[in-house]
């Protein structure tokens, strides 16, 4: 039988689609790996345009299924139905994108079905023995965990959005489509929904800044940690935290940038008494200039930085804000 | 009566974990337990339907599956208003993935609980962050589950849960038993939770009475092994760090913001859209 690589489709925002993207571009390297074939599978009401998307994205093949009944994403009929195409083909690799859907029908369908399931990947990769390696953050955030499923299939990971790049839209690319009806015996739904209305959380002003000022324990107290918005306010600058800063409520959560936070881009990031756990420091790896400050040269922010500067985070931003002051021409 | 059972797991006090100044290694052995955060808000809303009238009588057993210094968090629930407290803790369990963890809190409800009609567990822990646990449980147990509450309504026979996933607001209704998520991200403050004096928790250590259950009082079989049995398994553990060869600066902090931005002043500038002076060394060339 062929081996077979599944990427469960999770199209139902813009965000969620591209995230089903990239997972097929990864999803298309290890194929080669291990000689199998591509293979999404969608269900829905009337989708069409999705399964052609997936198709041009490197999908080999499509399991569909079309039905009105399935027009609402319903964790239980979902979980049900992917448990037993699963069943039915056998593929070794399941793979759904790590949204928040994706992160309540994956560990479902991983307990239905007896198997392994990894949270939220950031790298994926196959072994000497053809086996999937689940690339994760582990234990706080601090360490990355390499974790395979050795005895149970398929090997299920959760992938989290961005992490892979989508290969080019290519309108020749060829995908044999395989349409699954709808069993006969679907359970009565448990959970309804009484109402699901699309109220994207616009983006950020922190997500698109071209300066950042991020700050962490280090800052010392709520009080001095408002110091970071004087320093903003001169720069035109965002200012992000750490979760611990988040936790003890010295800013509110949707300053928080980490894996459970926002991801940014700037120009230029300064961190101020931030040591760096990875659920951070994931989130500013496009950051293009890092200016880090805090009083251990060995936190892991000031070894990702491009100037390092080993000073009280607190003092060292009254100095930057005095030389910001002195320095900008009238 | 509805009897609730809270999910609460026992993490380290801060992400950032304390380090050693001289080695510049982490000392694991100072980082201090908490209760999550997230299973926190857990309880919170626990306390909260028992505390409205409408919901009729309401009895609260917070579980946690841990080493045995995880009954700190126990205590600290009974403190808070939780009726009972059980602790699972057994070498067995050492070393359980989310598929396990999920067994074993499955085996303490069907066997210890079976009038349980509501189990509330927090969306994601603030250590292993993986979200698996509540929705495996719910499986475990063959009952629904709605993830990220940031609302509850207790009706008759069901639950109405407001939620906000991927960009949708969305109004869902459950049948009981069931099993509910809050959001560790709630923007509301509808539970944020209560904190309790100290001598509350003083009190609550002094009445004592967290009960302990091992393998064998739980019912598990004698062969259970959570680490042998866990589908998952960790092969590698690995510092992600990757290092940029940045330069450091050290000494007065008025002499380092100087140099910051006599040697980096372009790259601040440009960020800005500002020019700034660069001191003194304009000059020199």
């Amino acid at each position: 039988m062929e081996k077979q690589i599944w990427v469960w489709a999770d199209y139902r925002n813009y965000f969620q689609s591209r995230v089903t993207l990239q997972i097929l571009a990864r999803a298309t390297d290890l194929a080669k790996k291990t000689n199998a074939v591509v293979c999404a599978v969608v269900f829905g009401d009337r989708v069409d345009e999705y399964v052609a998307e997936y198709i041009a994205h490197g999908a080999q093949k499509v399991y569909v299924t079309d039905d009105p009944v399935l027009n609402i994403y319903n964790v239980e009929s979902y979980a049900f139905l992917l448990s037993a195409l699963v069943r039915r083909f056998q593929p070794e690799t399941l793979l759904v994108g790590a949204t928040r859907f994706g992160q309540e029908i994956a560990p479902r369908v991983a307990k239905q079905l007896n198997t392994g399931l990894t949270a939220d990947c950031i790298d994926l990769d196959i072994d000497d023995k053809g086996r999937l390696v689940q690339i994760a953050p582990s234990f706080g955030g601090n360490l990355i965990a390499k974790i395979i499923t050795p005895n149970t299939r398929p090997q299920m990971a959760t992938i989290r959005p961005g992490t892979f790049q989508e290969l080019p839209h290519d309108d020749d690319a060829k995908g044999e489509i395989i349409p699954i009806s709808l069993p006969g015996h679907m359970p009565a739904p448990r959970v309804r929904c009484l109402k699901s209305e699309l109220h994207p959380v616009r983006a950020r002003k922190i997500e698109i800044a071209d300066i950042v000022i991020t700050g962490g324990r280090g800052m010392g107290s709520k009080g001095k940690f408002k110091k970071l918005f004087d320093l903003a306010a001169l720069l035109n600058a965002e200012v992000g935290a750490t979760r611990p800063v988040v936790y003890a409520d010295w800013i509110s959560s949707d300053a928080m940038v980490g894996q459970a936070g926002k991801h940014i881009r700037p120009k230029l990031l300064f961190s101020f008494g931030v040591s760096g756990a990875i659920q951070h420091t994931a989130a500013l790896a496009d950051a293009k200039f890092i200016v880090a400050v805090n009083k251990n040269p060995n936190a892991t922010m000031m070894k990702l930085a491009d100037v390092a500067l080993v000073a009280d985070a607190n003092q060292a931003c009254s100095g930057i804000i005095r030389a910001v002051k002195d320095r900008i021409r009238d | 009566m509805l009897h609730i059972i809270v999910c609460i797991k026992q993490v380290p006090m801060v992400s950032e974990l304390p380090w050693d100044p001289r080695t510049g290694t982490l000392k694991r052995e100072t980082a201090q337990g908490m209760m999550d955060p997230a299973a926190r808000r857990a309880l919170e809303a626990a306390l909260q339907i028992k505390a409205d009238r409408t919901s009729g009588p309401v009895r609260i057993t917070a579980v946690s599956m841990g080493p045995p210094m995880a009954e700190e968090v126990l205590y600290e629930a009974r403190a808070l208003g939780a009726d009972r407290g059980v602790l699972l803790t057994d070498p067995c369990m050492a070393g359980a993935d989310t598929c396990m963890t999920a067994v074993i809190l499955g085996k303490f409800i069907k066997n210890h609980c079976p009038d349980a009609g509501l189990i509330l567990c927090g969306s994601m822990s603030s250590d292993s962050e993986t979200a698996q646990v509540g929705p495996q449980l719910a499986e475990d147990l063959d009952i629904p589950a709605i993830g990220y509450a940031r609302r509850l309504e207790l009706l008759d026979g069901c639950i109405r849960v407001e939620r906000h996933v991927d960009d949708f607001l969305e109004l869902m209704e459950m049948d009981l038993p069931g099993l509910v998520t809050i959001d560790h991200a709630g923007e509301s403050d509808r539970y944020t939770p209560r904190y309790v004096a100290l001598g509350g928790v003083e009190a609550a250590f002094n009445t004592g009475n967290i009960q302990v259950m091992n393998r064998r009082a739980l019912g598990l079989d004698h062969a259970f092994n959570a680490l042998k049995h866990s589908p998952t398994k960790i092969m590698d553990v690995y510092s992600p760090v990757t290092e940029k060869k940045g330069r450091v600066l050290t000494g007065a902090v008025k002499k380092m913001v100087d140099t910051l931005f006599d040697d980096y002043g372009k790259i601040i500038s440009s960020a800005m859209g500002k020019d700034l002076k660069t001191h003194d060394h304009e000059e020199d060339k």
